[in-house]
């Protein structure tokens, strides 16, 4: 498979493999499969696990169970968030937390000055391959490989492999997780597992459509679901109330560190907010373009865009100030592209009719 | 990868045919400048009527994660714009030099030319 490769977090990474747009459009009709490997794994394991992981992140640990997946931040005191992040709860002393690559050094320079109790965090970021499977078919096509009951996982549900039960893995957990805003899997296994399994499922979904997908295809399909990427669109400078992150963010929980800067925010009201939209005059919206209103002032910032395969027009993130002559789905706001003030609309996420 | 013989081409990627008259030239991208950026998604070119100065830029190519400037290989006035682009930029990938081609020019200066590159020459500087 000839991919093109590009250096990114210091991995080398296939950006594409047949072109963003069929791979694009395989995902969403079809299936794709992508190499997501270089996302960091930390292990944290002890009776105090659930109670530092609390700590650190927006979300309600507590209110996993075994074999539950959840979407969370970690932020600092002043509510910037320092990465996003899935947390799979193992057994109630035993998560895994997925992080961005680019952020592997400092989240883990980070929680290590945080663990309370009876935590032991491993950065097992080496030792684990990561596959994502993703679209309407890419269930079905994993199903066809193994006996393990994929069709039962439920969104954010995962189950762990029995050691041999997966392509002869000592360890497997099949997660029903994804960026895509697609049905699918993410498979984690271990390293020397991994290209059997890829090309296991690259031969059964040949006939279904399914293509190897790259970062190209990963980032289109996520600005359609109107997902956020972190180092674009939150960053340590943005907090989860003004990045549309409120649903992940559970204040009554107890405390984690940024509640009460979270807690002002909300109280408060951002004061912007990050919506999407989409280009009503031609043109592709990309970071760090401006976002003017109708007199041509700067009100905001583009964080991310890009051409839709799916709605064949130009789609954003940003961020603009929090009045619902802006926010609101369907307020005309314009976008700064080479000096030309273009017409966008604001719209609710997901962008795409799936 | 193919580069007619019977085009010019630049540093920067662009080819050029000249008609009969030996005073117009039609100005797209290469083939291998196309293979680089991927699914061409959008092109942006300067209307009829604009004059451009070697060099200066007179519109813009982008992929899906690009955004790239085209530059005038040589003067000109702008005659006709390849409008179907609009709609299908995909053409660039599929038949860069045939209906993927972006400009007609009006030269001012056939002499310009002659600073160009012959196909072997780009060949050899994209080591195709």
């Amino acid at each position: 498979m000839r991919a093109r490769m590009m250096p990114f977090a210091g991995f080398d990474m296939p950006v594409q493999y047949s072109g963003i747009i069929d791979e694009h459009m395989a995902v969403r009709n079809a299936a794709g499969i992508f190499d997501v490997s270089h996302m960091g794994e930390f292990r944290f394991t002890g009776s105090d696990a659930a109670k530092t992981l609390q700590g650190l992140v927006t979300n309600n640990v507590d209110a996993m169970y075994n074999g539950r997946a959840m979407y969370t931040v970690m932020c600092l005191p002043n509510g910037g968030i320092i990465d996003d992040l899935i947390l799979y709860r193992e057994s109630e002393d035993n998560f895994l937390m997925v992080v961005n690559a680019a952020n592997i050094e400092k989240d883990y320079a980070w929680i290590e000055e945080h663990l309370t109790g009876d935590t032991t965090l491993r950065n097992e970021s080496e030792n684990v391959a990561l596959m994502a499977i993703q679209g309407p078919k890419a269930i079905e096509i994993v199903q066809r490989l193994t006996d393990l009951p994929l069709a039962d996982l439920k969104f954010y549900h995962f189950l762990n492999a029995p050691a041999g039960e997966f392509f002869g893995c000592e360890w497997a957990i099949i997660a029903a997780t994804g960026y895509t805003g697609e049905r699918g899997l993410e498979v984690y296994c271990p390293p020397e597992k991994a290209a059997d399994i890829w090309d296991a499922v690259i031969e059964a979904g040949r006939a279904d459509g399914l293509l190897p997908a790259g970062l190209g295809a990963r980032d289109t399909l996520r600005l359609e679901a109107g997902f956020c990427l972190y180092g674009n669109d939150i960053t340590d400078q943005t907090n989860p109330i003004e990045a549309g992150l409120g649903w992940i963010t559970k204040l009554d929980k107890g405390d984690f560190i940024g509640r009460e800067a979270i807690a002002c925010v909300k109280e408060d009201g951002p004061e912007r907010k990050l919506v999407a939209f989409k280009m009503i005059d031609r043109g592709i919206p990309r970071q760090g373009y401006d976002i003017l209103d109708s007199d041509g002032a700067q009100i905001g910032i583009v964080t991310s865009g890009t051409q839709s395969p799916i709605l064949q027009c130009g789609i954003g993130l940003g961020y603009v100030p929090n009045d619902p002559a802006f926010t609101a789905a369907g307020s005309a706001i314009h976008i700064s592209i080479r000096s030309r003030q273009l017409t966008a609309e604001v719209a609710k996420a997901p962008l795409h009719k799936s | 990868m193919t580069f007619p013989d019977d085009l010019y081409y630049t540093k920067d990627h662009e080819w050029l045919r000249i008609d009969e008259s030996g005073e117009m030239a039609t100005i797209g991208i290469t083939d291998f400048a196309q293979s680089e950026l991927g699914d061409v998604v959008f092109v942006d070119l300067e209307g009829e009527g604009t004059d451009v100065t070697a060099e200066s830029v007179f519109g813009t190519v982008e992929a899906v994660k690009t955004v790239s400037e085209l530059f005038a290989p040589v003067s000109g006035s702008i005659i006709s714009v390849n409008d179907t682009l609009e709609s299908n930029p995909e053409l660039v990938n599929t038949d860069p030099y045939g209906e993927g081609w972006m400009i007609k020019l009006q030269l001012d200066d056939a002499e310009e030319l002659n600073s160009l590159l012959k196909a072997a020459e780009y060949r050899e500087m994209v080591g195709a």
